[in-house]
């Protein structure tokens, strides 16, 4: 939301990439303030005071949202083409706008999988999330490894954001519920797997889409959360994850 | 036993000076605001049972007074007198409907508020019971997500649904008649009446809860808290206690909407918004977790400023704020029991971080 918000805004003034890059940064300096100020000195917090202090933090981003842009609903044009035209793709009409997100939704996976396996950086931060003080011990700075996971993590969910406002538009008040299936489609696919992540996004899209057939539209929100409650309940490592990977996890 | 029930004693002799401070400078409309105050900490205190003497947090607690709410405004207002099948008439005969005009002089055939009132908290305890179940079993950041999850789905249906009257709610509810000619509702002339008739069931509450935290039950709820494990293992049933008491707090929750719903005449869609659960946990932190009369007292003091309009349009913000800075600063909340020892410790330990809790 603030990453398609701010884009938005700078769009007014650069051209588009610069603004998307714009945000982008913006959106990452956010998210390190944030775990700057209100997450790294505390000692060893337990992980629901993080998540209170998350759900506090996005109340206060909304709402100072709210003050800066208002109640209005913002869109930044289509990368390419307009919302009427459309690429044939073997006798199906696409908008190109959804090619450019599927794209750059790959990408990122792509990005993401080389980092976190191939640099030593990404490395260094799944040794961080596996074991804090284990990695302590071999001399990384695990301060620093949270740090960069919100600043990583904010920008992706920036990109995301500039990505899809051309179709969804965007508002003061669109990042809640996002947040919840963000967190749906990260339970589903296995916490810390992008690439399950990705399948299990897809199948959540799809299940909210196909719902509207049986359900009122209104409903759709509460599909994508009945299914975060179903797989809580039925295997909380979810639908990729495994058991045992789930269970050395510390929390 | 006398102790016992010594603050509860003081408590309702602060209900009364407050109703003779208004009068005496003329203010009684604030007893409207003030009315509404004592629904909604009757929330807060089930949730802080359910939070700070059980350990387990609940951020879809509005979810619950929705459904109370709901659930009563929707009977109450229904008109039966157009489909005349078996069971309406059954119903009729008993005098489980009543009779009654609509704004418009037109006739009305609705239920009972009394009927209505037990249907909604049966659904409440049958929803909570459901639900309770599975989500009790989960910890941490999963249990709050999944609490957070089931309020917004009451949230979603409330607004998709259009005999709940979709995004307007449901309005001109009548009020709650009650032995002896009294009637909750927002009538002018019977707000002192009101305002004594909702404090008088939030100390009936807090009474029983104080009770239950004193007995045998209470005692097992807080060794769960402490250690569960350790809990089991010295023959508590933990998960049965904790279903109980998840279902206790539901009820408040329900018992609130109901009356909330008759006294204001209405309810829409955004009682039940993830904003009002944060705001519940937000009061019973800052009140000090496992501590029913701070809570009790922040929620007179943060209701009653939010509703009167002092917070402005930075309503949501304020608790927000107070939801992080209690989060970040106090974990154990602000006003918590052993905060005078937790002071004295902090002050021989360390003289600079006076002001640190």
């Amino acid at each position: 939301m603030l990453g398609g918000m701010t884009a938005v805004t700078l769009n007014q003034f650069v051209p588009m990439p610069l603004a998307i890059l714009l945000a982008v940064i913006v959106t990452m300096i956010v998210g390190a303030v944030i775990e700057i100020v209100f997450i790294r000195w505390l000692y060893k917090p337990s992980v629901l005071r993080m998540v209170i202090i998350t759900i506090g933090i996005s109340i206060l981003i909304r709402e100072i949202a709210l003050h800066i842009w208002g109640e209005s609903v913002k869109a930044l044009p289509y990368f390419t083409g307009s919302s009427i035209s459309s690429i044939n793709l073997g006798g199906v009409y696409v908008s190109s706008q959804v090619l450019w997100v599927v794209g750059i939704g790959a990408l990122a996976v792509a990005a993401l999988t080389v980092f976190f396996n191939l640099t030593m950086l990404g490395r260094q931060m799944r040794a961080c999330a596996a074991n804090r003080d284990a990695a302590r011990l071999c001399g990384i700075d695990t301060g620093n490894m949270v740090t960069l996971s919100f600043m990583l993590s904010a920008a992706i969910g920036a990109i995301g954001g500039c990505v899809v406002c051309p179709i969804t538009y965007v508002q003061f008040d669109s990042g809640t519920p996002l947040a919840i299936k963000g967190f749906t489609v990260a339970i589903l696919g296995g916490l810390g797997n992008s690439t399950a992540a990705v399948g299990a996004g897809m199948i959540l899209g799809i299940l909210e889409s196909f719902s509207i057939w049986v359900l009122p539209t209104a409903y759709k929100e509460a599909i994508s959360i009945a299914i975060l409650l179903a797989i809580l309940f039925v295997k909380p490592s979810g639908i990729f994850g495994s058991a045992e990977a789930a269970r050395l996890k510390e929390f | 036993m006398a102790r016992r029930y010594l603050p509860v004693a003081a408590f309702a002799g602060l209900i009364v000076a407050i109703q003779l401070g208004t009068l005496s400078i003329g203010a009684e409309y604030h007893l409207t605001q003030l009315t509404m105050t004592a629904y909604y900490s009757l929330v807060v205190v089930g949730l802080c049972m359910l939070i700070g003497y059980a350990g387990q947090i609940s951020l879809g607690h509005a979810g619950f007074f929705a459904i109370g709410g709901y659930v009563t405004a929707f009977l109450t207002t229904w008109d039966l007198k157009t489909n005349h099948g078996a069971v309406v008439s059954l119903l009729e005969r008993s005098g489980a409907l009543v009779s009654r005009h609509d704004v418009y002089g037109g006739n009305l055939l609705t239920v009972h508020p009394w009927l209505a009132c037990a249907a909604a908290i049966l659904l409440t305890v049958a929803v909570a019971f459901l639900v309770g179940g599975p989500v009790l079993k989960l910890k941490g950041h999963y249990l709050a997500m999944a609490t957070l999850g089931i309020g917004i789905i009451v949230y979603r249906i409330v607004l998709g649904t259009d005999f709940l009257g979709a995004s307007d709610g449901i309005s001109e509810v009548p009020g709650f008649p009650l032995p002896g000619g009294l009637l909750i509702s927002g009538d002018a002339s019977s707000r002192i009446s009101n305002y004594y008739l909702a404090w008088g069931l939030v100390i009936l509450g807090m009474a029983l809860l104080l009770n239950l935290i004193q007995s045998r039950v209470g005692r097992a709820l807080s060794a769960v808290h402490g250690a569960e494990d350790a809990a089991g293992a010295m023959g508590i049933p933990t998960s049965r206690y904790k279903l109980n008491v998840f279902v206790l707090s539901a009820v408040f929750a329900g018992l609130a909407g109901v009356f909330l719903t008759h006294y204001n005449g209405g309810i829409g869609p955004s009682e039940a918004g993830v904003m009002k659960s944060v705001r519940y946990v937000a009061i019973v932190a800052i009140g000090g977790m496992a501590n029913l009369w701070g809570s009790l007292s922040m929620s007179l003091v943060l209701n009653y400023l939010s509703l009167r309009g002092y917070f402005g349009t930075y309503d949501d913000t304020v608790f927000g704020a107070i939801l992080i800075l209690i989060m970040l600063f106090a974990p154990d909340g602000l006003l918590r029991r052993h905060l005078v020892s937790d002071l004295k410790r902090m002050v021989s330990r360390n003289p600079v971080e006076e002001d640190a809790p």
